[in-house]
């Protein structure tokens, strides 16, 4: 009885320091755990700051014209970002115009009409297929689809748009093989798997009680994906096209192989071109002096500030219908 | 009568033409997918040797192997991951368990999306800024930092999504018991998530096997066998890329054949991630 009144003192203390102990160490995980959280913040931010600072001689020796300007000349220092963002914007708009029917069409055939057992398969076919590395697209892009597209494709399109006024400008030759156009192609079967992946995602979250009531009242399949799936998963699309759109703007390797790196601006979609991130990656090791550098920094800062918007915008889309599931 | 039957009539055609055309696409997209593969498979095997893996990368017009970049992708890799992994595991942990309702969680998952998805050339500027310029020269240990980068938001989107996954039932208990919430974290929620935090470390690993630009300039190009971690070094993806534009046959069979082992590598990756978390899915 005394024995134990003795050490309950001993007992309470020794629980007491386990208590602390405790508490510390909780303190210490959860303030670790937090600050990784924070670098998270920090590490975009410091993105934008670095690029920032590194553009600023480019931008405050040229100032707005750098974004109007269509030189880029490397001897007499004259640096205008005009026709990367020409490149970019064109080769991105013609993939999403390629791969979001596609990859639209996909996703019905995957959800709607395809075989029960062959689903599985091909959804994990094209999930692994959105994962294999750009430079592989990039490479093939140079030395199967280029020499294909300059001996075959491209002198019949040349040929049959010849007299075509409007047209015969946007499909001039000489047949390079690469360029605008075959950037696009490269680009359009490199963001497929990712379109469809996610047009498959948001069919998926559709209630089957919405699809089974317009079935009920006698509607074909295509009148269901049109009139209930679609409009049921309109931002979802829109999200994932996105999204895509971030990725087909910011992609290098794919597009560098074959856009053949001109800085010009060129009405014909067969003129080799440049986009913003193949001129980076093209130049920026060989570029002499800090203006140079610094021009090609100020071009990645561009690259970041439009890939920022498109992606936010995508990102906010999809948290919208990820609520509505959710709720 | 008869205008209700033509209206079915073209209803049903026109469910018909635009199914083929769904058919169409699919045909079109998997074609097109395996066009790529094959050519891979073709022009790649055609390369492959054992002097591949034991020589070094050859000069202009002279027969030669890969091993100088492969050991620089590896060793670049395995250190971007060991940056990467800690760092993205604890911000994930963060947002699952401490800050799970906190206003810094939405902000932290929404830009890490977008660190997802920006354009990787942007992070190799990045690194170039922060260390190339200051060291004065290109570096391993800077092309590890960039790939470290990439690692962290894969990381934490799927250490967060993945100990969302943890029954409460199971934290509670642990709580119930008297262990402090990192003691919980560490032997209750980590355990439980385990095989979904591989996946994603997983995962992470076979995105950054194959990528090349932000490696451009960070790590750069090295011709011959270097290990050391403050010079440039070679790595599978810039040879590629090097070799790949060159006017060399041999450079170029180097280069199909680099890609044939970067596409084999991350597909045997990414099947071996899914069929970790697939098994807990048919449980």
């Amino acid at each position: 009885m005394s024995a134990v009144q003795e050490a309950l003192p001993a007992v309470r203390s020794s629980r007491d320091a386990t208590v602390r102990r405790f508490a510390l160490t909780d303190a210490i995980f959860h303030a670790t755990t937090r600050a990784a959280a924070i670098l998270v913040l920090v590490l975009l931010g410091g993105v934008a700051i670095s690029l920032f600072a590194g553009s600023w001689q480019a931008l405050s020796t040229f100032g707005f014209s750098f974004l109007t300007s269509e030189s880029w000349n490397p001897v007499t220092e004259k640096f205008g970002a005009l026709a990367p963002i020409y490149g970019t914007i064109i080769t991105s708009a013609i993939a999403i115009l390629i791969a979001v029917p596609l990859g639209i069409g996909i996703a019905i055939f995957l959800t709607e009409l395809c075989p029960r057992p062959l689903r599985r398969p091909i959804g994990m076919a094209v999930e692994l297929l959105a994962g294999i590395p750009s430079i592989i697209y990039g490479i093939w892009g140079l030395f199967v689809l280029a020499p294909f597209l300059q001996t075959t494709v491209q002198p019949f399109i040349i040929s049959v748009f010849h007299g075509i006024p409007g047209l015969n400008g946007l499909f001039a030759g000489p047949p390079y093989g690469i360029g605008l156009l075959t950037s696009a192609m490269i680009l359009a079967i490199m963001i497929l798997p990712f379109i469809t992946s996610i047009t498959k995602d948001v069919f998926d979250t559709v209630p089957s009680v919405l699809k089974e009531s317009a079935y009920g009242i006698g509607c074909t399949t295509w009148e269901v994906t049109r009139r209930v799936v679609i409009p049921y998963t309109r931002i979802g699309i829109m999200g994932g096209i996105m999204l895509a759109l971030g990725r087909a703007l910011g992609e290098t390797m794919a597009v560098t192989f074959v856009i053949g790196n001109a800085h010009r601006i060129s009405t014909s979609l067969f003129a080799p071109a440049t986009t913003i991130s193949a001129t980076i990656a093209n130049e920026f090791t060989e570029a002499v002096g800090d203006l140079y550098t610094s021009s090609l920094v100020a071009l990645g800062l561009i690259l970041f500030v439009i890939t920022f918007l498109i992606l936010a915008i995508a990102r906010y889309m999809l948290m919208r219908i990820d609520a509505r599931t959710g709720a | 009568m008869s205008t209700a039957a033509s209206l079915h009539q073209s209803r049903k055609r026109k469910n018909g033409v635009m199914m083929t055309l769904c058919v169409i696409s699919a045909g079109i997209g998997l074609a097109w997918l395996a066009l790529i593969l094959g050519a891979l498979l073709y022009k790649g095997l055609a390369g492959v040797s054992l002097s591949v893996f034991t020589e070094m990368t050859p000069p202009p017009g002279d027969a030669g192997g890969l091993l100088n970049a492969i050991y620089g992708s590896i060793v670049m890799t395995i250190l971007g991951i060991i940056v990467g992994t800690p760092i993205g595991v604890l911000a994930g942990t963060y947002m699952a368990e401490y800050g799970r309702f906190s206003k810094l969680t939405t902000v932290v998952r929404f830009i890490n999306d977008i660190l997802l998805s920006a354009p990787s050339i942007i992070i190799g500027l990045f690194v170039y800024e922060l260390m190339v310029r200051p060291m004065g020269h290109f570096s391993a240990i800077a092309g590890a930092v960039a790939l470290a980068i990439l690692v962290i938001p894969v990381v934490v989107r799927t250490t967060e999504d993945m100990l969302n996954l943890v029954p409460n039932a199971l934290r509670e208990a642990g709580t119930a018991i008297g262990a402090p919430r990192w003691v919980v974290i560490r032997s209750v929620a980590y355990r439980a998530a385990l095989s979904g935090i591989v996946t994603g470390i997983l995962l992470a690993i076979a995105r950054i096997s194959g990528e090349t630009a932000p490696l451009l300039f960070t790590a750069l190009n090295n011709q011959f066998w270097s290990s050391n971690l403050n010079a440039p070094m070679a790595s599978l993806p810039v040879t590629i890329f090097q070799f790949a534009l060159s006017p060399y046959e041999e450079w170029q069979q180097l280069a199909w054949t680099g890609a044939l082992i970067i596409t084999l590598t991350v597909l045997a990756l990414s099947i071996f991630a899914r069929s970790l978390t697939g098994r807990r899915e048919d449980k």
